[in-house]
């Protein structure tokens, strides 16, 4: 299979190297080299079925106990895919956002300071600005700041999956994963959410998969092309969407397939 | 910067958290198997001295209607068949009361309505077994009495009282599986065109099927272990039942009037503990059974 991997010569925030992921006897992503810039929006685009997801939740170890991943995760220079590391700390440093909103059923206020509180931060002040910022971060103060006490499960959809943002970022992380953030929202909340991405993208380093092409051209600055679980193209999103070196991403980004 | 590396490569807090909480779950499971093994070690050992030691035959013991361990008759087949016929006339009478009642709290019933039924069926379920040995003795017994004549104990009068018993069981699981079913299969089913009756007659209970099967399955399984209020109406005679109201016992009554008058290690003992094995062993089949049902229904 033609692949093409364009290196990407910047500060990189996490890369991959030959990972490979195994449900059982059922193997889901091959041989996996990627690097990942920092302070970048990178997308991974696939068909349903290429391991696209698969393959992001293994950089934060979603895939702990369930799965085999193989490979190294190379991230601060440190293989986090080994047993030893602590995951917990790699979650604190690697977010995620998943496909469907899934704010807990608590107050607005609460979701947002659970993981500060289980991380022992207790101070009221520093739990308010963290609300404040976070909520700023993913453009939903305005919309919430008058009831923060409100029930999570009273927002409109876009809203709970902006929370969902604001709750990974209350702990700061390095990089943030998100997995089809806006397949499950409305054209207007999706374009808010994608605004709050290219705002985000100053502070953080985000990763995303999504099988809508347009939102990966309209917000990534890479972008990673899968299919059947290997990578087929990498570069910088406008190369891969205009000059495609690879005919099957051609064939994939003009609808030929997929 | 490096600070961050740091954690990433040590133990902390949170990682010793869920080493503890491993070790506890761990620990309370082991605890849990230890005793579950023991106890059925300990029957088990029990229940086959009078076989292994007296040297009783197995085949004596099942199919010989003679009970009288005293004199070395250990016939358990009137004990078998009463326990059999008690547990399987209640489910057939409880079953369709309770698919009546689940489908009314499920599908029919307003909110309050349903609500209502459940605190009756937890109600139900929380009366002690003596209480309702005691109504089936002042009251279920005297009116098989009156209506068949003989003394008014024996297998009807146990399962009208176990079919009480166990209503509430049944019902309240095969509410369960009736919310289970998605709301989809009966919009798809309306959307068809077709009624309310034929989408919970063909949609509905189809899908429910297996859980309401384990439903009862679970209530003959109680039925089946029930001692104190059956011990109350079935009469208590070791003997073959004739008909359904004549005096009869099962193999839970046999138990609890036997035990106290027995001294261990002697063969009446013993026989009574090869009774409690063969509870046992029933209530492992039915766990079987409901596990069977569970994988076999499932629609796939």
């Amino acid at each position: 299979m033609d692949t093409f991997i364009a290196p990407t010569n910047l500060e990189l925030a996490i890369e991959t190297k030959n990972l490979e992921v195994i449900y059982g006897d059922n193997q889901a992503v091959f041989d996996s080299s990627l690097e990942f810039p920092r302070h970048k929006i990178t997308a991974i685009i696939g068909a349903s079925g290429s391991g696209k997801s698969t393959y992001l939740r293994s950089l934060n170890r979603m895939h702990d106990k369930s799965v085999t991943v193989n490979g190294q995760i190379i991230y601060r220079s440190v293989d986090i895919n080994q047993p030893k590391i602590n995951e917990y700390e790699v979650r604190k440093q690697i977010g995620m956002v998943f496909q469907r909103p899934n704010p807990f059923a608590k107050s607005i206020r609460n979701n947002i300071t659970f993981a500060l509180k289980k991380n022992g931060i207790t101070d009221s002040r520093v739990l308010e600005e963290r609300i404040e910022t976070s909520l700023k971060e993913a453009a939903l103060w305005d919309e919430v700041k008058d009831d923060l006490d409100k029930s999570a499960l009273e927002l409109s959809g876009g809203q709970q999956q902006r929370l969902c943002i604001a709750r990974s970022l209350s702990l700061r992380p390095d990089i943030l994963l998100m997995d089809e953030p806006a397949s499950a929202l409305d054209p207007i909340s999706t374009e808010k959410v994608e605004a709050t991405m290219r705002k985000l993208r100053k502070d953080y380093t985000i990763i995303i998969v999504t099988h809508n092409m347009q939102q990966a051209s309209r917000v990534s600055d890479y972008t990673a092309f899968f299919h059947q679980g290997r990578v087929i193209e990498f570069n910088r999103t406008q190369d891969v969407f205009q000059t495609p070196h690879v005919k099957m991403t051609e064939d994939y980004i003009s609808g030929n397939f997929g | 910067m490096d600070e961050i590396k740091d954690r990433l490569l040590k133990p902390s807090k949170a990682t010793h958290e869920d080493q503890r909480g491993k070790f506890i779950s761990y620990l309370s499971i082991g605890l849990i198997a230890v005793l579950v093994i023991s106890i059925l070690v300990f029957i088990t050992i029990h229940g086959l001295a009078m076989f292994t030691q007296n040297g009783m035959k197995i085949s004596d013991f099942l199919f010989k209607t003679d009970w009288n361990p005293g004199k070395k008759l250990i016939g358990a087949l009137p004990m078998i068949v009463t326990s059999f016929g008690v547990t399987l006339l209640s489910a057939l009478i409880a079953t369709p009361f309770a698919i009546a009642v689940a489908l009314f709290m499920t599908e029919f019933a307003p909110k309050r309505g349903a609500k209502f039924l459940q605190v009756i069926i937890e109600l139900l379920v929380g009366i002690p077994s003596v209480i309702y040995g005691l109504i089936g003795l002042a009251i279920v017994v005297p009116a098989v009495r009156t209506i068949y004549g003989g003394t008014g104990f024996g297998i009807l009068a146990g399962a009208i009282v176990l079919f009480v018993m166990v209503l509430p069981t049944i019902t309240s699981l095969t509410v369960d599986s009736l919310k289970a079913v998605p709301r989809h299969y009966r919009q798809a089913s309306l959307a068809l065109g077709a009624t309310r009756w034929q989408t919970i007659y063909k949609v509905i209970l189809r899908a429910a099927t297996p859980g309401i099967l384990t439903a009862v399955v679970f209530g003959m399984a109680r039925a089946f272990g029930e001692a104190l209020a059956v011990q109350m109406v079935i009469g208590n005679a070791a003997m073959l039942p004739q008909n359904l109201t004549s005096p009869s016992a099962t193999l839970t009554s046999q138990l609890t009037m036997g035990i106290g008058n027995t001294i261990m290690g002697t063969l009446p003992n013993n026989a009574l503990w090869s009774l409690a094995l063969l509870l046992l062993i029933m209530s492992l089949v039915f766990n079987l059974v409901v596990k069977l049902i569970a994988r076999k229904g499932r629609i796939k």
